[in-house]
C-alpha cells in the first residue's frame, strides 16, 4: 500500500514516520507541499515538526498550500489521513477536523512519555487496539492543549480518539489529545506514535497506527 | 488608494492565555501586582484599494482566512488612508 508522508519547510518527523511506515508494512513516499495531485496514495500522513517555523500559528501556514487540496480530495475518496503532532495541528487549522490544538496550560514546551488512553477504535488507525486500552506514546509540543466549543457533540459523534490517562500535562478539555473527523478516517493526534513503533525506543505501542492503515 | 492597516488578534474572552498569565507572574516577581493581564498579536501592512470598503472587506477576509482561528481569536481592524 502506497502511504504519502507531506513535507514542509520545517517537518522534522518524516523519515521516523518513513520507517514506522515501513516497519508496519506499508510502502512510503515523501510528498512536497506544492504538490496537488495525491491520487497515487491511498493513504496520508502528515508529520510532526515546526512547518514555516511556527509563525503566526503552529499550523496556520501550512493549512493554505497546496498539498492541503489534495488531502481534501484524499478525503472525499474517503481514504485514510493521519496528522501527528504538527500535522494534527495543520488538520484542525484546515477545519477538517473540530477544535484546536492551541498553546498548553503552562506555556510551556512538553516532551515526555504519557498514557494515552484509546477512546475509539473505529478508525483506519486505532481500529487494532481495544476501546479504552492504555497505550504509551511521548508527546512533544508547545502547542497542544485541545479546545473545543462542542464537546457535547464530539462525545456524542465518537469523535474523540485519544485521551491522557494519567496526568493531563497541557490543560488539554477533557483530557483530549486526539479527534477525528465525523467519518472517522481523518485523525489528528499530538502523540507520536512513529516514536513509539519499536521496542527499543522505549514502547512499540504506537506501531499499531500504522499497521492499521494496512488492513482497515 | 493605499491604507495602512493595522490587524489587533486577540483572545476570545474567557479563553485561558497563558502566556499573559506567565507575564502577570513575572511582574508580581518584580512586586508589581496588577490584574487582567492580556496579550494580543498585531499585524500591519499598507494595502492598494479602489476604496476604504473594498480595503476593509479584503482584510476581513484575510483575517478570516489565515490571520485569526475562529475558534479561539477575535479580531479589530484600524485603517487610515496612507499619507504619499
Amino acid at each position: 500500500m502506497k502511504v504519502g508522508i507531506i513535507r514542509f519547510p520545517g517537518s522534522n518527523c518524516d523519515r521516523d514516520v518513513f520507517h514506522a511506515l515501513h516497519l508496519a508494512g506499508a510502502h512510503p513516499d515523501y510528498v512536497w507541499w506544492n504538490q496537488r495531485d495525491l491520487s497515487q496514495f491511498e493513504a496520508i500522513v502528515i508529520p510532526g515538526g515546526f512547518s514555516y517555523g511556527d509563525y503566526l500559528r503552529a499550523g496556520a501556514i501550512a493549512a493554505i498550500t497546496p498539498v492541503i487540496d489534495g488531502i481534501k480530495d484524499i478525503v472525499k475518496e474517503e481514504k485514510p489521513v493521519l496528522g501527528i503532532c504538527n500535522g494534527a495541528q495543520i488538520l484542525a487549522e484546515v477545519g477538517l477536523v473540530p477544535g484546536v490544538f492551541t498553546l498548553n496550560e503552562k506555556a510551556q514546551f512538553i516532551c515526555e512519555w504519557a498514557d494515552l488512553k484509546v477512546r475509539t477504535n473505529r478508525t483506519p488507525f486505532t481500529h487494532l487496539y481495544q476501546k479504552n486500552e492504555v497505550i504509551k506514546m511521548p508527546i512533544a509540543h508547545a502547542e497542544g492543549r485541545y479546545y473545543t466549543e462542542y464537546i457535547d457533540e464530539l462525545r456524542d459523534q465518537d469523535q474523540i480518539v485519544l485521551g491522557f490517562a494519567g496526568d493531563n500535562p497541557n490543560g488539554s478539555l477533557d483530557a483530549i489529545t486526539g479527534v477525528c473527523d465525523l467519518e472517522g478516517r481523518v485523525c489528528a493526534v499530538m502523540p507520536h506514535p512513529e516514536r513509539a513503533s519499536e521496542s527499543i525506543l522505549g514502547s512499540d505501542d504506537g506501531l499499531k497506527f500504522f499497521k492499521g492503515i494496512l488492513d482497515f | 488608494m493605499k491604507y495602512q492597516v493595522q490587524v489587533e488578534i486577540s483572545l476570545k474572552k474567557g479563553m485561558l492565555n497563558p502566556e499573559a498569565s506567565t507575564i502577570q507572574r513575572a511582574l508580581a516577581l518584580l512586586d508589581y501586582e496588577v490584574e487582567d493581564t492580556a496579550t494580543v498579536e498585531i499585524v500591519k501592512f499598507t494595502l492598494e484599494a479602489a476604496n476604504p470598503d473594498v480595503a476593509r472587506e479584503e482584510v476581513v477576509q484575510m483575517c478570516e482566512r489565515l490571520l485569526c482561528n475562529p475558534v479561539i481569536h477575535d479580531y479589530q481592524i484600524q485603517m487610515e488612508a496612507a499619507g504619499d
